[in-house]
């Protein structure tokens, strides 16, 4: 009893000192707005585009955290998995250089509690359910935008509805001045590790109803960059080997009007080489292992408007991704370990919306995946998935109110050609959420949302030989959140405009499924035995203003904290451990200056002290790592088009770090970036 | 000026958390634990090798005095802080011949010398992916899986022979594939293969090594997938299979030398024995489809007479807290039995000693995956 009555008392504590914080945030900022506000009232109405996002950001009842074009144009990054650094909640895993794998973990909620959709269809992955941040580039985005609980939209896909949290990724879309039918982007970055990247983004304009879209990659890189390890006694340098990388993008795409609605379809190739660099342990710095991928697709979506109050949208995909893995340090009677894993996906999405009356609405939803996985490993057991997702959802919107509230049914049915499958599940979530304007004037808004989710054991977990465990059941994971927001926009004034998004947040994994040892180290066996509990507090704050005229400086900062302890057992020596690679401190700030046509940002990371395994002690302790990155760039106007030339310098104070322990991070390394637009 | 105090937060903010700076780098201290001193103990103490996961360069040496009751968990790096990146990723066997120390760091393709006193580094043999080590007249011999690296035709292992003053490779023989564990009785060099790298496919052999000549004589027919060799003071050997993990159980085989034939087979699941005088000990964690979980067996043989006995090493009911066995040793002397327990092999280990009679007797935390064990005297 005592114990139980100390974690609540705990969690008040937690609460308590969140509200201070908050309040001592908000007071000097509300008070001001009170005094201000009839001058501003009307101004207020004239929310520029601009600023648009922000105020989305703003009145969403869940989280959500957008980069534009514009700012992922500014900040240094190569991937996804770069700039999504700079968000708060975000704890990236990333085994180094251009070529190692980068996923992302969510409000420690691990990485396969968060989807990855590419213009509203998730990318899929049967096999291990973690989508490669790495291989998506910025060049052709317009956007990125992470949401914790999910979009609150109605017409949304099943899907939509289905993960912890959800990142956006959303390409550019064909947009044309009067007079033009078409436009090209050519892009060319070069830098260190023997970085060439050149890409074209080609739009063109077939008519009035129908635009089309070609934009492709290359990347090659021989992915060699110095790294260092020291005790203080021993301290060696030496040069990444292995990490080459070359990769072929091609993307087309068609967008259509339709009367009350549009619809585009897209194909997709992606084909990679690399070198896969390995742990840099003691007399071990050299490796020989590769992977290759071949990743296609091809998706479409439409949207209708039927009737004043019944709109429809329809999503389809198919997949095909192949990946080969080498190993010749593996030598079998057949010779070297070559392994061979085809995955295949085919997706359908019907959604409806329908407006009940002004304020009301509701929509239902309705997915069907197929997946299947073949792999030349032994035993294998040629697994398929038929998943079934049905949502029904409902909003209501008054002036100053808005709820939203869903139910999402999962029906999984996993069929295997050999040895045995895991059967048949049927799932019920529900997710609650709302926002409420505290004030008829001011943009003060208070936000909560509850999600309640899981994720299905991915083909890996149930069926790979040796390890897999088909008696898994699903991972779950519950999800309480309450924030404050506040917007300002100030026009015509020296301060631009002041956005402010704090959450505090507890979330608990139950059935965490882990990888256990089964009798020696070649059998691992994975269960369903975690259990997580997860206290997090966000801090976003943003602003924009012109000290000087002509130089326009913006500025954004993001602080989290989370407490991730394992609750698993009492019995055991970690019980209330932090778990591993979540730190309790962690930030970026970033400013980005504009003067006439000179551009130039400051982008800082800062991620505190965490354990790489589970007993939080000496030996598992990794230091705290903090990178500055920097860039400076010019824009020429031509007499059509114009050419912007912009140079960066990331991790400028040359700091050496691991993500993942011995597998080490870049130093300071230069990217040079010209683009040319007409 | 209303929002400055805004805009100072804002500024302030990375000269705030630039203070929660990176440390000085310092070699990995070690940590003592004491238990209770056995100030007669004829045998001095041992060195406990901790495997570490694979890729987390986590393997760690400790040592256990036993005369002053004073357990040194990472020893290694408090006495060879030079060493770039110190032992290594997973240490997979020690042994002790005369005054030094040899310890098999598998995945740091390395055999690493030691001086038994001090624990200070002394020397370094590298051999690709090593995997155990044994000693008879003035050589180490040390198992590997690949013979030659880079040739998708060659998936045999080798045996290395190392002269032990001056620490090189004298000369390898090749033997099976994957091969583990190996035994010295007379001339002869018993070696285990495995074939783990291509199930089905397994190797059912035990290889039988001329030390003279150093050539594969013969291959003993035993079962697949061979894992552990131990002699006993009778002239046989006892050999584990590990099965296939799915229908084919693990058991436990005697090798007649004499005739090089098996010549009993004990229906039990072995994952680890050792032989001390006329006693096995054996435990064994084997995954049960059924259940869903591993079952763990402890079992003693006696290999005089090659009887299951009734009698278990641990018997006052303290095996129910070892979650999974990884490691076992008996002093030669006192007829202590020592067990590691490797948990959930991301959590540090634990080291148990238990009496003659079964009773536990102390525990001390260990690194991670606690696993082999080789006695100073």
């Amino acid at each position: 009893m005592t114990q139980k009555h100390s974690a609540i008392a705990g969690k008040m504590r937690f609460f308590i000192y969140s509200s201070i914080l908050w309040i001592a945030f908000l007071l000097p900022l509300n008070s001001h707005a009170q005094t201000d506000s009839t001058k501003k009232a009307t101004q207020l109405q004239e929310v520029q585009i601009r600023e648009y996002r922000l105020t989305e950001q703003s009145k969403s009842p869940t989280p959500v955290q957008i980069l534009s074009a514009e700012d992922l144009k500014r900040i240094n990054s190569l991937s996804v998995a770069d700039a999504i650094r700079y968000l708060s909640g975000v704890q990236l895993k990333d085994y180094g250089g251009i070529g190692g794998l980068k996923t992302v973990n969510v409000r420690s909620l691990g990485t396969n509690h968060t989807a990855v959709f590419l213009d509203g269809i998730q990318i899929g992955n049967s096999q291990n359910g973690q989508v490669d941040l790495g291989k998506f580039s910025l060049n052709n985005l317009e956007e990125i935008a992470l949401y914790s609980a999910q979009k609150p939209e109605l017409l949304l896909p099943a899907k939509g509805y289905a993960s912890a949290s959800s990142i956006y990724l959303k390409t550019k879309e064909p947009d044309f001045e009067k007079n033009e039918n078409q436009k090209i982007e050519l892009g060319l970055k070069a830098g260190s590790f023997g970085l060439i990247n050149p890409s074209l983004v080609y739009l063109y304009k077939i008519n009035d109803k129908l635009h089309a879209s070609i934009n492709t990659e290359y990347i090659n890189s021989d992915g060699k960059y110095k790294y260092r390890y020291t005790n203080g006694v021993f301290d060696t340098t030496a040069v990444r080997n292995n990490g080459d990388v070359e990769r072929f993008r091609l993307q087309a795409a068609l967008f259509g009007k339709l009367r009350n609605g549009k619809w585009n379809v897209q194909a997709y190739s992606f084909l990679s080489d690399r070198g896969l660099p390995g742990a840099i342990v003691a007399n071990r710095f050299d490796f020989t292992q590769r992977i290759w991928d071949r990743d296609f697709f091809v998706q479409g979506s439409a949207e209708k408007k039927l009737s004043d109050k019944f709109t429809v949208l329809l999503n389809g995909k198919y997949t095909y991704s192949y990946q080969r893995y080498l190993d010749p340090d593996y030598v079998t009677t057949t010779g070297f370990l070559d392994n061979r894993f085809k995955d295949q996906e085919a997706y359908l999405s019907v959604s409806g919306k329908y407006r009940i009356s002004p304020i009301w609405e509701a929509a239902y939803a309705s997915d069907y995946t197929y997946q299947t996985l073949d792999a030349n490993i032994y035993r294998f057991a040629y697994p398929s998935r038929n998943s079934f997702l049905n949502v029904l959802s409902s909003s209501l919107t008054l002036e100053q109110f808005n709820v939203q509230a869903s139910v999402l049914s999962t029906s999984v049915y996993d069929r295997v050609k050999v040895y045995s499958s895991s059967g048949n599940k049927q799932v019920f979530s529900p997710t609650v959420m709302l926002s409420w304007k505290v004030f008829k004037h001011h943009d003060i808004r208070i936000r909560a949302f509850y999600k309640d989710i899981f994720r299905m054991p991915t083909f890996n977990d149930l069926y790979y030989t040796f390890i897999g465990n088909t008696l898994l059941r699903p991972e779950y994971t519950k999800q309480y959140n309450v924030g404050v927001t506040y917007f300002k926009n100030f026009n015509n004034r020296k301060l631009k405009f002041i956005d402010i998004q704090s959450d505090i947040y507890y979330n608990r994994i139950k059935d965490k499924i882990v990888a256990q040892p089964g009798a020696n180290l070649y059998r691992w066996i994975m269960y369903n035995i975690g259990l997580v509990d997860i206290r997090g507090l966000e801090l976003n704050a943003k602003t924009a203003f012109e000290p000087l005229n002509h130089l326009v400086v913006n500025l954004g900062v993001n602080y989290t904290y989370q407490k991730a302890v394992d609750v698993t057992s009492k019995q055991q020596e970690t019980y209330k451990d932090q778990i591993p690679y979540i730190p309790k401190n962690s930030g970026s700030f970033l400013a980005k200056l504009d003067y006439h046509q000179w551009h130039a940002n400051y982008g800082f990371i800062y991620t505190g002290f965490r354990y790489n395994q589970k007993a939080n002690n000496i030996y598992n302790y990794m230091e705290p790592w903090y990178t500055h990155d920097a860039a400076i760039g010019y824009e020429f106007k031509l007499k059509k088009g114009s050419i912007n030339i912009n140079g960066e310098i990331n991790n400028l104070l040359n700091q050496y770090y691991d993500l993942i322990p011995n597998f080490p991070m870049p130093g300071r390394n230069y990217r040079l970036t010209l683009n040319y637009k007409i | 000026m209303k929002h400055l105090k805004f805009l100072i937060t804002i500024l302030a903010f990375p000269l705030i958390i630039i203070s929660a700076c990176r440390k000085d780098p310092q070699p990995l201290p070690s940590e003592i634990t004491r238990v209770e001193p056995e100030p007669t103990s004829a045998i001095k103490g041992f060195y406990l090798v901790n495997e570490g996961n694979m890729n987390m360069n986590k393997a760690s040496l400790d040592y256990m005095d036993l005369v002053n009751g004073i357990y040194t968990r990472n020893l290694y790096n408090q006495v060879n802080p030079e060493v770039t990146k110190g032992l290594g990723d997973v240490g997979n066997d020690i042994g002790r011949y005369g005054t030094k120390l040899y310890v098999v760091v598998n995945i740091s393709n390395k055999v690493e010398v030691l001086n038994v006193k001090t624990g200070k580094k002394i020397g370094q043999i590298n051999i690709t992916n090593c995997r155990y080590v044994t000693f008879s007249n003035g050589k180490a011999y040390v198992s590997a899986y690949l013979g030659k690296v880079g040739d998708p035709k060659a998936p045999n292992g080798i045996v290395a022979e190392i002269d032990t003053t001056a620490l090189k490779i004298n000369r390898t023989v090749e033997v099976g594939r994957q091969p583990e564990e190996m035994a010295i009785i007379g001339n002869k060099l018993y070696v285990a293969n495995s074939g783990g790298y291509s199930p089905p496919d397994y190797e059912h052999t035990v290889s039988v090594i001329d030390l003279t000549s150093f050539t594969e004589t013969k291959r003993i027919e035993v079962a697949i997938n061979l894992d552990r060799v131990k002699a006993d003071s009778y002239g046989d050997l006892y050999v584990t299979s590990r099965g296939d993990y799915y229908t084919i159980p693990s058991k436990l085989f005697v090798i007649d030398t004499q005739s090089d034939q098996v010549k009993k087979i004990f229906n039990i699941a072995a994952g680890n024995l050792v032989i001390d005088d006329d006693y096995a000990y054996i435990y064994s964690t084997e995954w049960n489809y059924i259940e869903g979980k591993n079952k763990i067996t402890y079992n003693m043989i006696n290999v005089k007479d090659e009887t299951i006995m009734d009698r278990k090493f641990i018997m006052d009911g303290t095996e129910k807290d070892i979650k999974v066995p990884y490691g076992i040793a008996v002093n030669p002397i006192s007829k202590d039995v020592y067990v590691t327990d490797a948990k959930d092999y991301v959590s540090p280990g634990k080291l148990h000693c238990y009496s003659p009679e079964g009773r536990l007797k102390w525990s001390v935390s260990t690194g991670d995956i606690p696993a082999h064990i080789a006695f100073v005297n």
